[in-house]
């Protein structure tokens, strides 16, 4: 039984509705990018300049984050999963010169 | 378009003016209806867990957080729509760091406060191409009000 990729909510719909991706790939970063291969519209959702892992994403390896175990190389094996937790960040950035983005259409 | 109880939005207001100068935030607890609009049924207030001196410009919160707001409102055979965060002292709209951040599908609430006192309230969703944040109607109980006339 292969490893599998669980999708999260709020990015399935750029994987055409799919709760999970099931790989073959020997590490977590080549699994991801079977996934964004297969899914293209998820790479700007998951990567920066297309290959840097967006920093507000964190990648579970069953129930272990990858940064505690060997990152993007870390080993897969067979019924291993793989889940995308999103932290969720953000602020006004005001007094550090922030651009504001003003883009409201429609009111 | 999302719809709030002015009960919720009176809840994000509160919430901003007792964080701060520090921005508060939190979770949209709701369901998805129909075309996409949403629903909130409850606010549900999250600890800034960003470090003490980047409170007053940044809000983070944290992957476990999420989780047990998820599981919270699982439980009540609901979802996590969108979250909520304030701006101290600036415009209720997004930033590029807000944008930088953001993940789709979700709403996200910004409330302006201004020297303690919260007055506009906005909430927003993310162009599928992270290009930039779309403007989101909100239709507070019996009436329906749009973002601040800010453009």
């Amino acid at each position: 039984m292969p490893a599998t990729i669980k999708i999260p909510n709020a990015l399935r719909q750029f994987a055409n509705g799919q709760v999970e991706f099931d790989t073959a790939a020997p590490t977590v970063g080549q699994a991801l990018a079977e996934l964004t291969l297969e899914h293209s519209d998820l790479t700007p959702h998951l990567y920066r300049n297309g290959s840097e892992l967006r920093n507000f994403i964190n990648v579970y390896l069953n129930d272990e984050d990858i940064r505690h175990l060997q990152g993007l190389d870390s080993p897969l094996k067979d019924t291993d999963v793989i889940s995308l937790v999103p932290s969720i960040a953000g602020g006004s950035g005001q007094g550090e010169g922030s651009l504001w983005i003003c883009l409201a259409l429609g009111f | 378009m999302i719809r709030f109880s002015r009960q919720h939005i009176e809840a994000i207001k509160k919430h901003g003016e007792r964080d701060y100068p520090h921005e508060c935030c939190g979770l949209l607890i709701g369901m998805v209806l129909e075309q996409g609009d949403k629903r909130v049924f409850e606010t549900y207030p999250i600890s800034n867990a960003r470090e003490e001196e980047h409170k007053r410009n940044r809000f983070l919160i944290r992957p476990e957080e999420l989780l047990r707001g998820e599981r919270y409102a699982q439980e009540r055979e609901l979802d996590v729509v969108g979250f909520y965060h304030s701006h101290p002292d600036c415009e209720a709209i997004p930033s590029q760091y807000d944008l930088d951040h953001a993940w789709p599908t979700y709403s996200y609430i910004i409330v302006s406060v201004r020297e303690g006192r919260a007055n506009q309230l906005g909430s927003w969703k993310l162009e599928p191409d992270r290009s930039r944040f779309n403007g989101e109607e909100i239709q507070c109980c019996l009436e329906n009000f749009k973002p601040p006339e800010l453009f």
